[in-house]
């Protein structure tokens, strides 16, 4: 690894987001069992475990893309009310409220998600454009320079659809970046790349958390994870079976079956 | 009939001729046809909304609206709706007080045409949002859109490559439909036809013309059609 320097977590920082107890239901089917994070402000918190551990599901209640069954979340220092709706899961009461909370996490899917009827360009100023109320020209400059950095400049004016997965996967991220947000979440952002086209975004986040960004990361990069988290958590079936600084969760982790997953993934 | 014109001159516009009542009788046609067609784009797009994420009681009344609509042929559909409109809306007049009015023949074919279009259209649209890939509206949602903002730039411009073809399908029925206003007396395409046609005895040549001025509508709507959804389309990939 070229970089040297650890990140650990000032616990003095600012609590950027924090979920309290998160449970989720899907019928009989209790996916999250009271999980719960602090990510403070400029802190990487990696989130590991196999496929149904229930970490993706986990990612997508802190945006409410998935209602959770009970818990409480902080983003920000605002706490999002919920109310109890009839479907038995908690629902933001305020959409205002929720629209607002969402402008502040910006969200990298594992399926890219560009809407496929705008160029990349138009891609990344909508939402700054019509949800955040910038200006056109200011939302393009902006544009442009996320997509020089992010090594697209050149591709502004295709459709999605003609660019190969690792590209569209860094427009996306340029999209979520040009929102100005306070947390980056990340889906599994290179599950769905071919293997020769994961280094390049993993270079694109790598870089977004050596400038400080506070970044929530759900993935199954295992010596990634290693390298750019301050903190990473194992997910086992829908409880923290260990978390701590990526050192101890790859290291010399606690629990056997945390030992044995990241032996088995090769971290 | 003593000195009545041959073939093409039957044709020409001015006194002798039949071709400036055809005309019109095609312009009305279409602006029957474009006027019904876009009150049942919006029928239908309140119809798919309400049929897909309205509350149980919306979307029973538009299943029912859907269903009875598309069961009950348009010319039947057309006589009830017009007569029994016209007499309902005038008992509704007098019992109120009011006069009772003359139904403007335009505005029921409008209306009438719409109705009916409105019920095919709303299950093309809603096949159509059904078939927005659910990412699409995840974005828009994680980015902190509003319902709203999200129907405006997500929903309509992401469906509209699917529903194309249904919604040209039915632009060419309504400009066909437009024929079936003929039962209710008002003077469109194929009952100016028919008038001409029975004038001269000259059946063969009206129905023809009429036959031809259709044929060419057809043939301009596919066009602009199929320029639409090549624009529609311009962010797919075509098929290798």
């Amino acid at each position: 690894m070229q970089h040297a320097a650890v990140k650990v977590d000032d616990l003095n920082r600012p609590v950027a987001v924090q979920v309290t107890d998160l449970h989720k239901r899907f019928g009989e089917l209790e996916v999250l069992k009271g999980v719960s994070l602090t990510a403070r402000e400029g802190s990487v918190v990696s989130m590991i475990g196999a496929s149904g551990s229930g970490k993706s599901t986990f990612l997508r209640c802190i945006n409410f893309l998935e209602m959770p069954t009970q818990g409480q979340i902080e983003v920000t220092g605002e706490k999002v009310a919920l109310t109890r709706h009839k479907d038995g899961d908690l629902h933001p009461s305020d959409r205002k409220q929720l629209e607002r909370i969402r402008t502040r996490l910006g969200m990298v899917f594992q399926s890219f998600n560009l809407w496929q009827h705008m160029t990349v360009l138009q891609n990344v100023i909508e939402a700054p454009v019509h949800v955040l109320g910038v200006p056109k020209a200011e939302a393009i400059e902006r544009a442009e320079k996320l997509l020089h950095k992010v090594g697209l400049f050149e591709k502004r004016d295709q459709y999605p659809a003609f660019l190969s997965g690792g590209q569209q996967q860094r427009a996306a991220i340029a999209r979520a970046l040009c929102m100005e947000p306070k947390v980056m979440l990340f889906d599994e952002p290179t599950s769905a790349l071919d293997p020769e086209l994961v280094g390049e975004v993993l270079k694109v986040i790598r870089d977004l958390a050596d400038e400080g960004r506070t970044m929530i990361l759900v993935t199954h990069e295992m010596k990634f994870a290693r390298s750019v988290s301050s903190h990473v958590i194992y997910l086992y079936k829908g409880v923290i079976e260990e978390e701590g600084p990526p050192s101890q969760v790859f290291g010399a982790p606690v629990s056997d079956r945390c030992r044995q997953f990241v032996s088995s993934a090769h971290a | 009939m003593a000195g009545q014109p041959g073939f093409p001159e039957i044709l020409s516009l001015g006194p002798t001729g039949y071709g400036d009542e055809l005309l019109f009788g095609a312009a009305v046609s279409v602006s029957i046809a474009v006027l019904a067609y876009a009150l049942g784009l919006f029928i239908g797009i309140v119809g798919a909304m309400s049929k897909l994420y309205g509350s149980t009681l919306t979307r029973s009344i538009m299943q029912g609206y859907t269903t009875l609509v598309r069961a009950v042929p348009e010319l039947i559909l057309i006589l009830i709706l017009y007569y029994a409109g016209t007499a309902t809306l005038n008992q509704l007049l007098e019992s109120s007080g009011f006069a009772a009015i003359a139904i403007n023949g335009f505005a029921a074919a409008v209306l009438v045409l719409g109705f009916v279009q409105g019920a095919y259209s709303t299950e093309v649209l809603r096949a159509a949002i059904q078939a927005i890939p659910v990412g699409q509206m995840e974005a828009a949602r994680a980015y902190g859109m509003s319902p709203w903002l999200i129907f405006r730039r997500i929903t309509i411009p992401s469906m509209l490559p699917y529903a194309i073809p249904g919604l040209a399908n039915l632009w060419l029925i309504v400009t066909k439909d437009t024929a079936l206003i003929a039962v209710v007396g008002y003077t469109e395409l194929a009952l100016a036809t028919r008038q001409a046609a029975g004038n001269t005895k000259m059946y063969f040549t009206f129905f023809m013309t009429a036959g031809l001025i259709y044929l060419i509508i057809t043939l301009v709507s596919q066009r602009g059609f199929a320029a639409l959804e090549k624009r529609l389309r311009r962010g797919q990939r075509k098929l290798a």
